[in-house]
């Protein structure tokens, strides 16, 4: 083509740099953790016992698995990739450990290493079809999503698997839940499994080289394949972590209820995209990283809580919770703008 | 055939500037329907703008455009398409929809703006249409066919007959042959005369100079935004052209230094993609400034992308130092010591949403880890900082997004990721590539410099001021193949432009 001296579209910035106060990009920057002090100031005239250690720990205790979860999905948001099946691999990992238990009566560490596997075959098969066969990962994962579920119900026979309950055969089930297993759903170590899943990713996503090279492929893949840096391998690795994680979460539910109940891992999908996406401003990161979704999982955390005690009805939460991620997407999209 | 009598187009004065460039600077252009004119210059010199004021896209331009001594006020494409002026850009697939039919792209503007109250859709009439419009032009395409599903030059020819669906009294074919082959292009020039026969004046842009004298009548040569001539293409000859279009040298800002040309050290042999590139071979020495001279889409592109590897299933191999191989992807390129700094800065060369030092350190990591696999910050920071300094880029500080950077210091920062990674062979494709001028300079001198430590460099170009500047041998390319190898210092632009353009 011929190239007429046309302008060059230069980069937009030139004018944005003497404003004194902006207060966009102080929205953009510290928006999410003020609304979390202001929710707090607020629950806490409200009702004081919002502030109580016992509420304190009830509210990090119920974003535990959600932000494992999220965690996971951060990786996959990393390399600029998505993945919807987070929330049927969480249901499958809690069905698969629990089965493990309680109809195959295994050890701690088999029906948990199971659990992994099982979530990691998806992990991989999922990033073959978006990494080789080319299938756009948010489609992809989509069906992935069901086909999991069903794989999950499936093996479950569509019922609820629990202590003592009724086999096919009419006798009880004889397996049961170590107690080991059983303190993982339990405060602290719910809370510290979060806390270590927290800082371990963001350590890895900023402070080491493969994180540095996935948030480089998430930046320009073209550029970074063109650095030399093994785009396709960061990509498959990014989705086996996601579906780590995704299983984590779903293990650690299942110790928390002790139950494997049909697609118990499928709403914790919607918080854990919901908190990734809030966290990408937090501190104005403009980017996937882990601190910033535990922020968005305390803020979606403490509003749920919150609104509980001010009697609002459980059910009307989703409205809220569905709010603030539309909110967090308008105050990323605008800036990209 | 009956005869019809001519319409004449006249542009006069046309200017247009667009912020810190003045396009087009009081530019005359006249044409009459029923004949095929070329509109020819080297890049940038104004053609498409010119064009673009022509077919309305282009609204704040001064001067007058008249059609048979009355003015035709075109601020719009509307205004364009009303005076039956139509153009074909060379996008073609920007302009088309995949998943419909030939025919209903054909009849697209009609379906559009002539439904007016109608609701139901008539496919029984516009394929009636559409295929009336394909015989006429003598196009073996079904009607009924999907878009999605035809060649490039078939889609080209759809772009056509959807441009003579509407009264068309001038069309603007902006440089359709670029990427056809001789059969195509000479299925097209049929229609470009049948076109002509039926009192249509074509307007045709192309590099291509040797099939100019194939289908042209005349010829309008522009050159940095002005019009320079009009001629019969029977009074004047390739060569002329090339002159007109080059005119005067520009000034030097290509330094001289002194160095040492070395040893052959790197052979490459029997190159092909299975697309563009086809058996190129040459060789390079150390300390060496190769150039890949050829006019846009000549395939220089392809040919950097397959020496580093960055194109799938490339045949033919690399010999470095005595160690033969193929680049099967960019990381063995890396590996090799191959720096690739592409064209499409934005797209394939910088992070623009990073800063400044994650981009300078994103080739060669491994260079900043501590403890296994953990980045050494301050390291980074370190050689950023020197690295910015060593470049002179404008750049508050090392923690800038690149997108708040100039086009120039956003390249700086390109060509510095890989003199970090202290390669050995660099590939540059276009460096010059929307860069000011004084950071060109600076360019010039960052490349004359590496050769001078002994370093190869591949360096292609279509500004061919820039191949007879800075490199010490040239290969012109053509069609994806070595056309002609000449010693720079015993050329000129107007060989180089020569072989670019087909000539024998």
């Amino acid at each position: 083509m011929s190239n007429a001296v046309e302008p060059q579209t230069n980069p937009t910035s030139q004018g944005k740099q003497k404003k004194p106060f902006d207060l966009f990009q102080f929205l953009y920057k510290y928006g999410t953790i003020i609304t979390i002090v202001a929710l707090i100031i607020i629950f806490y005239i409200a009702n004081p016992l919002f502030l109580q250690p016992s509420n304190i720990i009830n509210i990090l205790r119920s974003i535990s698995i959600v932000t494992i979860i999220a965690i996971g999905l951060t990786i996959s948001l990393s390399v600029n990739g998505f993945d919807l099946s987070i929330g049927s691999v969480a249901s499958l990992s809690n069905a698969v450990v629990i089965s493990m238990f309680i109809w195959y009566s295994q050890s701690t560490v088999i029906a948990i290493s199971t659990a992994i596997l099982a979530a990691l075959v998806i992990g991989a098969l999922n990033a073959f079809l978006i990494v080789k066969v080319r299938i756009p990962d948010m489609l992809l994962t989509l069906a992935m999503m069901f086909i999991v579920q069903g794989i999950a119900l499936t093996y479950t026979r569509g019922a609820t698997i629990s202590e003592n309950m009724i086999m096919a055969d009419g006798n009880y089930a004889t397996g049961e839940i170590s107690n080991a297993f059983g303190m993982l759903g339990k405060v602290p170590w719910i809370i510290i499994i979060m806390l270590i899943t927290v800082v371990v990713v963001h350590i890895f996503l900023t402070y080491t080289k493969h994180g540095r090279y996935m948030y480089v492929i998430g930046g320009n893949q073209e550029a970074a394949r063109l650095s030399g840096i093994p785009v396709k391998k960061y990509k498959v690795i990014a989705y086996l972590l996601s579906a780590f994680f995704a299983s984590i979460g779903g293990i650690v539910l299942a110790s928390r209820v002790m139950t494997a109940e049909i697609n118990a891992g499928g709403p914790y999908l919607m918080d854990a995209v919901a908190a990734a996406f809030i966290g990408l401003s937090v501190l104005g990161a403009g980017k996937p990283n882990a601190f910033g979704t535990f922020v968005g999982a305390c803020l979606i955390g403490i509003l749920a809580n919150g609104l509980v005690m001010l009697s609002v009805p459980y059910y009307a939460m989703d409205i809220v919770k569905g709010t603030v991620f539309a909110l967090a997407l308008a105050l990323t999209y605008y800036k990209m703008k | 055939m009956i005869y019809m009598a001519p319409t004449e187009l006249k542009m006069e004065n046309i200017s247009i500037s667009f912020p810190g460039v003045k396009a087009l600077d009081e530019v005359d252009f006249k044409m009459e329907t029923g004949s095929v004119h070329a509109l020819i210059g080297a890049n940038g010199a104004g053609k498409s703008t010119l064009m673009k004021v022509l077919s309305g896209a282009y609204s704040h331009y001064t001067g007058e455009i008249l059609i048979d001594d009355k003015i035709a006020k075109i601020r719009s494409p509307k205004d364009a398409k009303k005076h039956g002026i139509q153009i074909v850009y060379q996008e073609v697939d920007t302009a088309l929809i995949p998943y419909l039919t030939v025919g209903e792209n054909i009849m697209l503007n009609n379906l559009v703006q002539d439904m007016d109250k109608k609701q139901w859709v008539s496919y029984s009439s516009i394929h009636q249409k559409a295929t009336g419009i394909l015989q006429k032009l003598d196009i073996q395409v079904s009607s009924k066919q999907l878009v999605s599903s035809l060649t490039l030059a078939e889609k080209q020819m759809v772009l056509i007959a959807r441009a003579i669906s509407k009264e068309c009294k001038f069309l603007i074919l902006d440089e359709p042959t670029a990427p056809l082959s001789q059969g195509e292009t000479d299925k097209l020039f049929q229609i470009v005369r049948q076109l002509q026969e039926q009192n249509v004046g074509i307007i045709f842009i192309s590099h291509r100079l040797v099939e100019l004298f194939d289908i042209c009548d005349e010829i309008t040569v522009m050159r940095n935004g002005k019009f320079i001539s009009r001629d019969t293409i029977k009074s004047i000859s390739i060569n002329q052209i090339v002159e007109k279009m080059l005119g005067k040298k520009l000034d030097e800002q290509f330094p001289k230094m002194e160095k040492i040309i070395g040893e052959t050290v790197l052979t490459v042999s029997h190159l092909s993609d299975n697309k563009k590139v086809k058996d190129v071979s040459f060789t390079a020495k150390t300390g060496e400034i190769i150039g890949l001279a050829g006019l846009v889409g000549a395939g220089k592109t392809e040919i950097c992308k397959a020496l580093f590897g960055a194109t799938e299933k490339v045949k033919g191999t690399i010999t470095y130092k005595d160690k033969t191989f193929k680049n099967k992807n960019p990381k063995q390129a890396v590996a090799r010591r191959f720096a690739f700094v592409p064209e499409e800065r934005r797209k394939e060369g910088i992070l623009v949403s990073e800063n400044v030092r994650i981009n300078l350190t994103s080739s060669h990591l491994k260079h900043f880890l501590q403890l296994g696999s953990f980045l050494n910050f301050k390291k980074e920071a370190t050689v950023a900082k020197e690295m910015v300094g060593k470049l002179d880029v404008k750049t508050p500080n090392i923690e800038t997004k690149l997108e708040n950077l100039s086009g120039g210091n956003q390249q700086k920062i390109a060509i510095g990721k890989w003199l970090i990674a202290d390669a050995d062979v660099y590939i540059f494709d276009e460096p010059t590539k929307g860069v000011d001028v004084g950071s060109k300079k600076d360019i010039f001198t960052l490349i004359s410099g590496l050769a001078k430590e002994g370093k190869t460099i591949i360096y292609a170009s279509s500004e061919l001021v820039e191949i007879i500047g800075i490199t010490d041998r040239a290969y012109v390319i053509y069609d994806g193949q070595i056309a002609k190898e000449l010693q720079t210092n015993k050329t000129t632009e107007q060989e180089l432009l020569y072989y670019s353009t087909g000539g024998q």
